[in-house]
């Protein structure tokens, strides 16, 4: 037998259905591959005996007949949804030994779906960061390399390094500014926000709960829709969540976009932009236009607000959304002579740095005296970026943009410097203020053999064109490169 | 901010060596919407059951976990709008206030700060003196109605050294309903409570029980010279009790007057109120005030309240305690004070009303106010726990009006139900208390009484006033059964009156 960790979601799923494989043998090539790659330190908790249960219980089913959307498909699990009776941590040493005794919605659709969960997977504090440094587990290492380990990005470094070293068929992630997308870029993998409200947020730590959205990272675009369609659906228990039924997103993967008007956003060609990545989005407009669709310029003349309004918002959100970690109820608690000085020493030894610079960002910009020029401008420039989609659906369908303004860089060479990490979120934040879905695909490697993804953003709702749009650009890209298995 | 025109009346000035004062409140009154769940969460809401029974994920701020709101408590507030004659705002919006303390699991509370549900309103209160005294009717402004959840309950004297959290209260709906500072004595702050919590009870949005702190004030005072300019306040939390509600505003302002003329300033402040030594004291001074970051909790949408929801209430609300009054005035021909009293409570008001029917409205409401609102109030027993119900004393009251028994009579036969012996009927059967009507019995103990007192009998030919002895002899011969009108009657006719 071929070794089944190299196949896709969608092929492993046709062969268990055909009968080629169990997904107790799947499952077991996983928890193999897992092992070998424990060097890129994508996992913080594994669940391999629940795991090989877990296989064996979809085996029987699969036999009676009953059939899920995930049925029998080892995947992994960002260690920022709660899993009932599964340690979780949020990357953070705050948590403890925190182990819920309830189940995300996301992953709760996911199981009911027949999934294999093979551990939650390692991230950014909180999913805070672009470079998955900032874990209190230790960075996560990209299987693509160049003489020196390589960041996979962040937040949910864990998930596209897991994906892009074939540890897991598929794995969930999360998204505040970009924590799915970019990752995949400096990966080679595919990861989708979905319009935000589509996946239900409840169960999932909060890092800035106007932001947040689940979706997850795969190895094809087919893949990543068949993930979304089961992690979606409205949730009752979510205020936000959109009362709207799933589309069939499989479906449209491998439509044609003749037709379709493409957007390519003026104010994207950014000071200092990469030659190899504007060579890539100039190369992803031809093929866009070669498979059938009409390029348009359109123009977003607020993106430049984005990035500094997005580091207002996200920590003013955080700064309240962590106040619950206070030590008293659950996770780590230092003692100190009083209440304050519980709360100080708890908050001081729990949280990493990064953590704690956006948690004093937040009070800052909410403060009396401050909110009116922080944390309101803000929002201003939130709707204003708002519009400024608005206005670009009147003549395009799609935006087409870079995913990250460069390739995945060298573990430490960033991560002093919080200026240069937080541009790394650029192209992806706006998709983030606005609700709306933005994909990334691999579409090219650079130079040094990087891989480079492009964005698809779509209209509120409509993932339906994104996909359609991402898989023409993914079949125009034939994008195959897979990193050297140098972990093994 | 505020502006507070009114000028107190004198009687309500403090007058001291250095002239008159005039104390201005303003009151934030805390209001448990009657829910059976909390605010956010599904969460029961029963008063008194063990700690941390009622505490789900959510009010445990557990990582993840979301609010959902309670459309229930949003009608019960708009409900209340209504009843405080407000504004009702179809836009309005939850924010996060946010600090930390240990019986606040989220490290924030959820409350309306920029765009509450409800906003301006006007009630009219009655104040009343401590003599009984009804003063003239003063308008109090509303300046808002927001919800809020509630926190925890810290409990600091179990152990020495530690504190524990009940999480029970925790995320249980309440109203903020915010004053003007229109008030201007004690009496009218406790007056503009008693009328609060009657409207909230009449609408049953609150069960206005101040015992178990579902209805609790807090109150800013400050003083200044009549008319002049506002003085700084403090705020006064958590006062429980109409009474205490008076006590805090008196011993509040005298303190403002001693240090101002002393020469001092005050410090803006918030104090408690200590009900056993009657005194306040400091909480935590305007340095330790926290800054709350007020932002809009990005967990949940705006609430959007569409006009036909609102309508549909409107529709739907009960009487209020004014029109009532007015129409037991109007209908029943009760004259202000009994129609008042009954209306300020719609226990009271609903009870009178059951007594009433198909009675005399003015002997049935002598009968509840006098009788068993007395009783009550000297057994201590809240009328909701009468032994005696409605029926019960409409009952008695038949009685009297179809001349089983006297007035008299009834208020023994009263009392004896009063102390769970039954019904009217089984004691005046029971007691053989029946009165007597028989007009040849009455004669027989008439002609005695004039023949055991013959002297007496020829002197009330001279002097009627001594009718009166007679009428006694008569009754107290017939152990108060007899028809008191008859005995008159017939004994007239025999001294030739």
């Amino acid at each position: 037998m071929s070794d089944l960790t190299k196949m896709t979601l969608s092929g492993a799923l046709d062969g268990m259905a055909k009968g080629d494989f169990s997904s107790e043998e799947l499952t077991k090539a996983h928890i193999d591959a897992c092992m070998d790659g424990a060097d890129l330190n994508a996992f913080i908790t594994t669940t391999f005996e629940q795991a090989i249960e877990g296989a064996k219980a979809s085996d029987a089913r699969r036999a009676s007949g009953t059939v899920g959307k995930l049925e029998g498909a080892p995947l992994a699990i960002k260690d920022l949804f709660c899993t009932e009776g599964v340690k979780t941590t949020a990357g953070s040493k705050i948590l403890g030994d925190f182990t819920p005794t309830y189940e995300s919605t996301v992953t709760a659709n996911m199981k009911a779906d027949g999934m294999v969960m093979l551990g939650k997977l390692n991230l950014d504090e909180f999913a805070m960061g672009s470079s998955n440094e900032t874990s209190a587990f230790g960075p996560v290492i990209n299987p693509w390399r160049n003489d020196v380990d390589l960041v996979p990005g962040g937040s949910s470094g864990g998930s596209a390094s897991a994906v892009a070293a074939d540890l897991c068929l598929g794995a969930t992630a999360t998204d505040t500014g970009g924590s799915i997308r970019q990752p995949a870029s400096l990966t080679g993998t595919v990861g989708i926000k979905p319009t935000y409200g589509r996946c239900s947020r409840w169960g999932t730590v909060a890092f800035a709960s106007s932001l947040d959205q689940a979706g997850p990272i795969a190895k094809t675009v087919k893949d990543s829709a068949i993930l979304l369609e089961s992690m979606a659906g409205y949730d009752p228990k979510d205020s936000t969540s959109i009362n709207a039924d799933v589309p069939d997103w499989v479906g449209a993967c491998g439509q044609s976009v003749k037709g379709l008007r493409i957007g390519i956003p003026k104010e994207y060609q950014i000071d200092g932009m990469p030659a190899d990545i504007q060579a890539l989005w100039d190369q992803g407009i031809e093929w866009m236009k070669a498979a059938g669709a009409e390029i348009v310029p359109i123009s977003l003349p607020h993106t430049k607000y984005a990035l500094p309004a997005y580091y207002v918002v996200a920590p003013a959100e955080a700064s309240s959304n962590l106040a619950r970690y206070d030590g008293m109820r659950y996770g780590l608690r230092v003692d100190g002579k009083d209440l304050a000085d519980t709360y100080e020493r708890t908050r001081t030894e729990g949280f990493g740095d990064e953590v704690r610079r956006r948690i004093m960002i937040g009070t800052y910009v909410l403060s009396a005296g401050y909110y009116d020029a922080y944390y309101l401008r803000a929002q201003k420039v939130r709707t204003r970026i708002v519009q400024d989609f608005e206005n670009a659906w009147e003549t395009c369908d799609a935006i087409l943009t870079p995913t990250a303004p460069s390739a995945a860089f060298a573990v430490g060479r960033k991560v002093s410097d919080p200026v240069q990490m937080y541009l790394n979120d650029i192209f992806t934040v706006t998709t983030n203020l606005a609700g709306l879905p933005g994909i990334s695909v691999p579409a090219g490697l650079d130079k040094s053999g990087l891989p480079l993804g492009l964005q698809i953003i779509g209209r509120a709702m409509d993932e339906a064109t994104v996909f359609k749009a991402a898989s023409a650009l993914e079949d125009a890209a034939g994008f195959t490169a897979k990193p050297e298995a140098w972990w093994k | 901010m505020f502006i507070a025109p009114r000028i107190a009346d004198k009687k309500d000035w403090i007058t001291t060596d250095t002239g008159d004062w005039e104390i201005i409140i303003g009151l934030e009154v805390h209001a448990q919407v009657a829910s059976e769940s909390k605010l956010f969460s599904g969460s029961a809401t029963d008063y008194g059951s063990a700690p941390n029974t009622q505490v789900s994920l959510v009010d445990a701020g557990m990582p993840g976990m979301l609010p959902v709101v309670n459309e229930f408590c949003i009608e019960q507030a708009v409900k209340t709008g209504f009843g405080l004659n407000a504004k009702i705002n179809l836009f309005s919006r939850f924010d996060r206030k946010n600090y930390f303390y240990v019986d606040l699991p989220q490290g924030y509370q959820i409350s309306q700060f920029e765009f509450p549900v409800v906003g301006e309103g006007e009630i009219e209160i009655l104040p009343i003196d401590a003599d009984g005294n009804v003063g003239e009717p003063v308008n109090v402004g509303i300046e808002r109605l927001h919800l809020e959840q509630d926190a925890g309950k810290s409990v600091h004297d179990l152990s020495p050294d530690e504190t524990y959290v009940d999480l029970n209260r925790c995320g249980v709906a309440l109203m903020e309903i915010v004053s003007k500072p229109d008030m201007r004595s004690p009496e009218e702050a406790s007056a503009y409570v008693e009328k609060l919590r009657g409207i909230v009870r009449a609408l049953g949005t609150c069960d206005g029980d101040m015992e178990k702190g579902n209805l609790r004030a807090d109150v800013n005072v400050s003083v200044r010279r009549p008319g002049g300019e506002l003085g700084t306040r403090c705020e006064i939390k958590n006062v429980n009790s109409m009474r205490f509600i008076r006590q805090a505003i008196n011993y509040e302002a005298r303190r403002h007057i001693d240090i101002l003329e002393a020469g001092g300033e005050i410090d803006q402040e918030t104090r408690l109120f200590d009900s056993v030594k009657g005194e306040t004291r400091t909480m935590r001074s305007k340095e330790d005030a926290h800054d709350y970051r007020y932002f809009p909790d990005p967990d949940l949408l705006p609430i959007k309240l569409e006009q036909s929801f609102v309508d549909r209430i409107k529709s739907e609300l009960p009487e209020m305690p004014d029109v009532r009054k007015a129409r037991f005035m109007a209908d029943y021909g009760l004259p202000e004070y009994d129609a008042r009293i009954l209306t300020s409570d719609k226990v009271k008001a609903d009870f009178y009303e059951t007594v009433a029917k198909g009675r005399d409205p003015k002997i049935a409401s002598n009968w509840t106010m006098v009788e068993l609102f007395g009783a009550l109030n000297k057994a201590g027993v809240e009328l909701e726990d009468s032994p005696v119900s409605a029926d019960a004393l409409g009952g008695l009251i038949d009685r009297i009006l179809d001349d089983t028994i006297s007035g008299k009579i009834a208020k023994g036969v009263f009392e004896k139900m009063f102390a769970g012996e039954g019904t009217a009927d089984g004691i005046i059967e029971r007691d053989g208390l029946k009165q007597v009507t028989d007009m040849g019995a009455i004669e027989a103990m008439v002609d005695k009484a004039i023949a055991d007192n013959a002297a007496q009998a020829e002197k009330a030919k001279e002097n009627p006033k001594l009718l009166g002895f007679f009428v006694g002899q008569v009754m107290k011969a017939s152990q108060g059964k007899a028809n008191p009108q008859a005995v008159n009657e017939i004994l007239r006719k025999k001294l030739g009156l």
